[in-house]
C-alpha cells in the first residue's frame, strides 16, 4: 500500500509534464488530462485513507523510500514520504478541492487560448504542494515548499500581459523567498544541531537541544510560515496574488499553498512544544494577523482582495491556535480543513460572479445578483454562513474551538488572544455580511451604468469587451463551474459537523499532533453564547451599513481608519519607507563603502604593489656587477648581526 | 727565527719587514683595481703575491711561500697574462662608471663591509700567539705531508678530481668543434685547377725587403695593394696594413732628393707616371 | 709588533679586492680581484696556523690555491670562449638577465 504515495504525487507531476512540454497539439484534451491526473491523484489518496482507516491509530504511519537523494557522510538526504494522518488531511484537501477547482477552472477559463498551460502549472502546483504535505525530512519539505511557491508565481502572473499581474507575481515571489530563506535557515540550524532534518529522528530528539537552538529554530520556521501563509509581517503579497485567475485564488491563496505554513508549525509541534517563547511569538502574529486582515477586508470593494483580506484572517486565526500547542494543533488542522472548504466555495463564487459580470470586481458595481445566478447565490450564501460561524455550520465548530483553545492558554496572554479572536468573531461577520449584501441584496447598480471610468483599477481586463458588453448581462454560470461550487457548499456546511461528530477530528490527529484539553476560565458553552453575540453584533452593524442603506456605487471618501484599510494598512507603504527606502540607502552607502573603502584598499594595494614592483624591478638591469654589490651589502649586513650578536 | 715567532710580539725585524711590504702589497692591490691597463693590473697583483709569499714565509709557512711564488705567481699569474695577450694586451679600459651609483654603493659596501672586519679583528682578543715553533719542529713541509695524507686526506683526494674536472671544463669551452672535415692539399689544388683561377699559388705578402711581416699586402705594380697576398684570416679582422702610400712617399722622397742633387727642374715624375698608368 | 696586523692586512686586501670586483668592468681584472681576495684570506689562514700553533690553517690555505687554480682554469676559459663569442670581455655586455 505505500507504493501508493508515490503515484500521489507522480500522477500530477506527469499531468504537469505532459501538459507543458506536450505543446498545442494537447490543446484540445489538455484540461481534461489535467482534471484527471488531479482526480486520480485524489482516488489514490482515498484509497490511502480508506487503507490507514482499517489499521489502529498507532499503525496509521506509512513510509514509503524511495530513494537516497543526497549522500554525503551524515548528510543523508533521502527521498522518503511519510503519510500520516495529518498528511492524509491535507492529501485529501489538497486533491479533493484540487480536483473541484480543475473541474471549475474548465469552465472558467474556456475562453483562455492558454488553458492548457493554465492546468500544466495547476498540475505542477499540486504535486509540489503534495510532495510538500508528504516529504518525510525538512529537505524534501523544502522542494515542495519551492515548487507551490514557484507554481505560485506562474500563476499569479498567468496573464502576464497584464503588468498589475507581472507585478504581484514578482511581488509574492520576492516576498516568499524571505521566508523561505527563514525555512532554509532553520533546515541548517536543524542539521548543525540534530545532525539531521528526517521528521522522525529531528521532533523525536527535540526536547534533546537547549531551548535557545528551539527557540531559533521555530522563529525562523514560524518566518518561513508568515512568508508562505501571508502572515505580518510578510503578509503583503496575498492581496496582489488577486490578480491571477479566480481558481487559482480559491485553490493556491484561499485553501491550500498558503496553509502550508500552518502545516509546517503543526508539523514541527514537537519542537514548538520546547521553546514556549516562540510558541507566544506565533500566537502574537496570528492574533494580529487574524485582525489587521479583518479589518483589511471590511475597506476593500474588490471581491476578491476582501475575500483576499478574509483569507489571511483565517489563516491568522490557524496560526494563534497552532501557536497554543496541543491545545490548538488539531483544532488549527479543523480550521484548516473547513476554511479549505468554504473559502473555495467563496472564491468560486466570486468567480461565478466575475464571470457573469464581465469580470468586474467592484463589489460597488454589483448588487441584487441573486435573482440573476441562484445558484451562485446559495452557494456564495452557505459558504457565507459557514466563514461567520452560524451555528450548525462547520465554520462555527471549528471557529468556536479556536477561540474556546485561545481562552484555554490560561493567564493574561489566554485573556488577550481570546478577546483578539473574539473581535476577529465580530469583524469578520461585519466583512462577510458585507459583502454578501453588497453582491447579492440592494439595487442592481450595473444597470444603467456609464461605461466605466477607464482608470478604474481594474479596467483592463474589461476593456477588452467593451465593444460587445457595454452593460453586464448577469447569468448563471455553466455546469462545469457550479457542480464544484455545490460540493464545496456541502462541504461548507456538514464538514464540521461531522468532524466533531464525537471528536472525530480529534481522535484522527491526535496520534500525530498530541492533545490536551488546557485549563479554561470560561465554560464552553459562555465562549460559544460570546461568539454567538459578536457574530449578531457584527451582522447587524453590516446590516445597518448596507442594507438599509443604499450602497454608493462610487466609494466614499471614508474615515482615516478606512482609507487606511483600503491601502491595506498602509502594508506596501510602511515597506517602501522602511524596506526599498531603506535598503536604497543602505546599498547606496555599501556601494560607496564599497568604491571608496574596499575598492580603495585593493586598487590601492593592487597600486602600492604595483609601483613597488615598477621600482624593484629596476633592481634587476642584468648587470652581474649590480647583483654582486647587493650581496657584498648582505655580507656585510650578515657580519654585522653576528658582531652584534656576540656583542650583546 | 722560529723562537721569535712564538713570542707574543715579533722582532723589530719582522715588523719593519712588515710595514714596508705591507705597504708595498696595499699599493700592488689598489693598483690592481685602478689600473687602466689589464696588464697592468695583472702585474700588480703578481707584485703583491709576491708580498704575501714573503709573509707565509714570515709566519713559518715555508712550504706556502714557496708554493705562492712557484705556482700562483709563477704559473696563475703567467696564466692570466696569456689571457691578457689573447684579448687584447694594447685595450685601456675606460674607468668610467656606466651603472648608476655603482661605484658610490660599492666604495659604501667596501667601507662599511672593511670597518667591520676591522671592528671584529679588533673586538677579537687575539693576543695569543702560539708560534709555529712546535709544528714546524720536524719541518714545515713533512708537517703539512703528515695532515694531508692522514687528517685531510678524503680533502684532498676531492681536490685532486676537482682539478682534473677543471682541466676537461676548460678544454670543453674552449674547444671548437669542427663542423666538417678539412680539405686535404690535393682536394683543394683540384679544386683550384677546375674553378681556373690562381692556379698557382698566391703571391706572397710584403713589400720589397722592409715590410714582410703577414699582415701587410703586397702592391700591384701600379702600387695599389693587393689582398690576395694577405691571409683570408687577416682580411676579415680587417687586420690588414696598407704600406702602399708609404712607398709612394719614400719614392716620392728619394726622387726630391735625387733631383735636388742633380740640380734638375721639378718635373714630378712619379705622379706623372701615376697619372698615365691609371689612364 | 703584534702579528695581528697580519689580519688587519688581510682584512685591508680582501676589502680592496671586493670593492673592485665591484667597480671593474673587465673581467679579467675582476677575475684578478677574486684572486686577491682569496690571497688574502690565505693570508689570515696563515696567520691563524701560527697564531695557534698548528698546521691546519696553512692545510686550508694549501687547498684553497688548489681550488684556486682550478677556478682560473675554467674561469680564464669562460672568459675566453666570451670574447670568441662578444669580442668583449667587460661583465657588462652580459646583462641578458634582466627584466
Amino acid at each position: 500500500m505505500e507504493n501508493l504515495i508515490a503515484l500521489l504525487v507522480a500522477a500530477p507531476l506527469l499531468g504537469a509534464a505532459v501538459l507543458l512540454c506536450g505543446g498545442r497539439r494537447l490543446d484540445a484534451v489538455g484540461h481534461w488530462i489535467g482534471t484527471l491526473m488531479s482526480t486520480a491523484s485524489f482516488v489514490f489518496g482515498v484509497i490511502l485513507f480508506a487503507d490507514l482507516l482499517g489499521k489502529n491509530a498507532e499503525h496509521r504511519t506509512l513510509i514509503q523510500h524511495l530513494w537516497t537523494w543526497i549522500p554525503v557522510e551524515s548528510f543523508q538526504a533521502d527521498v522518503t514520504f511519510r503519510l500520516d494522518q495529518l498528511s492524509m488531511t491535507f492529501v485529501l484537501l489538497i486533491t479533493g478541492v484540487g480536483s473541484l477547482i480543475h473541474l471549475y477552472s474548465v469552465g472558467y477559463m474556456e475562453h483562455d487560448e492558454r488553458r492548457r498551460r493554465f492546468f500544466g502549472y495547476l498540475n505542477l502546483f499540486l504535486a509540489a504542494m503534495l510532495l510538500l504535505v508528504l516529504a518525510d525530512n525538512y529537505l524534501l519539505l523544502y522542494v515542495g515548499w519551492e515548487g507551490v511557491g514557484l507554481a505560485s508565481y506562474l500563476l499569479i502572473g498567468f496573464w502576464q500581459h497584464k503588468p498589475s499581474a507581472a507585478t504581484a507575481a514578482k511581488k509574492a515571489f520576492l516576498v516568499n523567498r524571505v521566508g523561505d530563506m527563514g525555512l532554509s535557515i532553520a533546515i541548517m540550524l536543524m542539521f548543525a544541531t540534530f545532525g539531521t532534518f528526517a521528521f522522525g529522528p529531528v521532533l523525536g530528539h527535540a526536547t534533546d537541544a537547549s531551548e535557545g537552538k528551539l527557540t531559533a529554530i521555530a522563529l525562523m520556521l514560524l518566518l518561513a510560515a508568515c512568508g508562505k501563509s501571508a502572515q505580518v509581517p510578510l503578509q503583503s503579497w496575498l492581496g496582489d496574488a488577486m490578480e491571477g485567475p479566480t481558481p487559482v485564488s480559491a485553490l493556491i491563496h484561499a485553501a491550500t499553498m498558503v496553509t502550508a505554513g500552518v502545516y509546517l508549525i503543526v508539523r514541527s509541534g514537537a519542537i514548538f512544544n520546547a521553546a514556549p517563547d516562540a510558541q507566544l511569538v506565533v500566537t502574537v502574529v496570528g492574533a494580529v494577523t487574524l485582525l489587521f486582515g479583518a479589518i483589511v477586508g471590511c475597506a476593500k470593494d474588490d471581491i476578491k482582495k476582501a475575500l483576499a483580506g478574509s483569507t489571511m484572517s483565517q489563516i491568522g486565526y490557524m496560526v494563534l491556535a497552532a501557536g497554543l500547542g496541543p491545545i490548538g494543533y488539531v483544532f488549527a488542522i479543523m480550521h484548516l480543513v473547513t476554511h479549505g472548504f468554504f473559502k473555495a466555495g467563496l472564491f468560486l463564487g466570486a468567480g461565478s460572479v466575475m464571470h457573469g459580470m464581465n469580470d468586474e470586481v467592484d463589489m460597488r458595481k454589483y448588487g441584487g445578483l441573486r435573482k440573476y445566478m441562484p445558484v451562485t447565490f446559495i452557494t456564495f450564501g452557505l459558504g457565507y454562513l459557514a466563514i461567520i460561524g452560524f451555528p450548525g455550520l462547520s465554520g462555527f465548530f471549528s471557529k468556536d474551538k479556536i477561540i474556546e483553545a485561545a481562552f484555554a492558554k490560561g493567564g493574561t496572554e489566554g485573556w488577550i488572544l481570546g478577546a483578539c479572536a473574539l473581535v476577529g468573531a465580530a469583524i469578520t461577520a461585519f466583512y462577510m455580511t458585507r459583502v454578501m449584501l453588497m453582491t447579492f441584496f440592494g439595487e442592481e447598480r450595473w444597470k444603467n451604468q456609464p461605461t466605466r471610468s477607464p482608470e478604474a483599477p481594474s479596467a483592463e481586463p474589461a476593456a477588452e469587451h467593451q465593444g460587445e458588453h457595454a452593460e453586464p448581462h448577469p447569468h448563471e454560470s455553466p455546469k462545469v463551474m457550479t457542480i464544484p461550487m455545490i460540493v464545496l457548499a456541502f462541504g461548507s456546511v456538514f464538514a464540521g459537523f461531522f468532524f466533531n461528530l464525537g471528536d472525530r477530528f480529534l481522535h484522527w490527529l491526535e496520534p500525530v499532533t498530541g492533545h490536551s484539553e488546557g485549563d479554561s476560565p470560561l465554560s464552553a458553552a459562555t465562549v460559544t453564547g460570546a461568539t454567538m453575540v459578536c457574530l449578531v453584533i457584527g451582522v447587524g452593524i453590516a446590516y445597518a451599513m448596507y442594507g438599509r442603506r443604499p450602497v454608493p456605487s462610487v466609494a466614499p471618501r471614508g474615515s482615516l481608519l478606512t482609507r487606511a484599510a483600503r491601502r491595506d494598512l498602509l502594508q506596501d507603504d510602511f515597506n517602501h519607507v522602511v524596506l526599498v527606502r531603506g535598503g536604497e540607502h543602505l546599498t547606496r552607502s555599501l556601494v560607496y563603502v564599497d568604491h571608496t573603502l574596499v575598492d580603495g584598499v585593493v586598487n590601492g594595494t593592487a597600486a602600492s604593489v604595483g609601483g613597488l614592483s615598477g621600482r624593484m624591478r629596476k633592481l634587476q638591469n642584468g648587470f652581474a656587477r649590480s647583483y654582486a654589490v647587493s650581496m657584498f651589502g648582505g655580507a656585510a649586513v650578515l657580519v654585522a648581526a653576528t658582531l652584534l650578536m656576540r656583542a650583546v | 727565527m722560529s723562537a721569535q715567532l712564538a713570542a707574543y710580539s715579533t722582532s723589530t725585524g719582522e715588523a719593519f719587514q712588515f710595514w714596508v711590504l705591507g705597504t708595498v702589497a696595499v699599493i700592488g692591490a689598489l693598483s690592481t683595481v685602478f689600473m687602466k691597463k689589464s696588464v697592468h693590473s695583472a702585474l700588480s697583483l703578481a707584485g703583491t703575491m709576491i708580498v704575501l709569499a714573503i709573509f707565509y714565509l714570515a709566519n713559518g709557512a715555508y712550504f706556502l711561500g714557496i708554493v705562492q711564488i712557484v705556482v700562483y705567481t709563477g704559473a696563475i699569474m703567467m696564466l692570466f697574462l696569456f689571457v691578457v695577450m689573447l684579448v687584447g694586451v694594447t685595450a685601456a679600459d675606460s674607468l668610467k662608471e656606466t651603472i648608476k651609483g655603482q661605484r658610490w654603493l660599492a666604495l659604501l659596501c667596501g667601507i662599511g663591509f672593511g670597518v667591520l672586519l676591522f671592528a671584529g679583528i679588533g673586538n677579537a682578543s687575539l693576543k695569543e700567539f702560539n708560534g709555529t715553533g712546535q709544528a714546524n719542529a720536524h719541518g714545515n713541509v713533512e708537517g703539512l705531508a703528515a695532515l694531508i695524507f692522514t687528517k685531510y686526506v678524503f680533502a684532498f683526494e676531492i681536490t685532486g678530481a676537482l682539478l682534473i674536472t677543471a682541466a676537461v671544463g676548460a678544454m670543453v669551452l674552449t674547444h671548437r668543434e669542427r663542423t666538417e672535415r678539412a680539405k686535404t692539399q690535393r682536394e683543394l689544388s683540384e679544386q683550384r685547377v677546375r674553378e681556373g683561377k690562381h692556379v698557382p699559388p698566391l703571391p706572397a705578402p710584403g713589400v720589397y725587403a722592409r715590410h714582410n711581416a703577414v699582415d701587410i699586402a703586397g702592391l700591384l705594380p701600379d702600387g695599389t695593394p693587393s689582398e690576395l697576398t694577405v691571409s683570408k684570416t687577416l682580411r676579415d679582422r680587417g687586420q690588414i696594413r696598407d704600406v702602399s702610400a708609404q712607398a709612394l712617399n719614400d719614392l716620392k722622397a728619394l726622387e726630391q732628393r735625387a733631383e735636388e742633387r742633380l740640380e734638375r727642374t721639378e718635373i714630378e715624375p712619379a705622379t706623372f707616371k701615376r697619372e698615365e698608368a691609371s689612364k | 709588533m703584534n702579528p695581528v696586523n697580519y689580519l688587519y692586512l688581510s682584512a685591508l686586501l680582501f676589502t680592496i679586492g671586493a670593492t673592485g670586483v665591484l667597480i671593474r668592468r673587465n673581467a679579467i681584472v675582476v677575475f684578478m680581484c677574486i684572486e686577491l681576495m682569496l690571497n688574502a684570506c690565505n693570508l689570515a689562514f696563515v696567520t691563524f696556523s701560527r697564531m695557534h700553533g698548528n698546521l691546519d690553517g696553512q692545510i686550508i690555505a694549501f687547498f684553497t690555491m688548489v681550488v684556486a687554480a682550478a677556478e682560473v682554469v675554467v674561469g680564464l676559459a669562460i672568459i675566453v670562449s666570451l670574447f670568441r663569442t662578444r669580442h668583449s670581455a667587460s661583465v657588462d655586455d652580459a646583462s641578458l638577465m634582466k627584466l
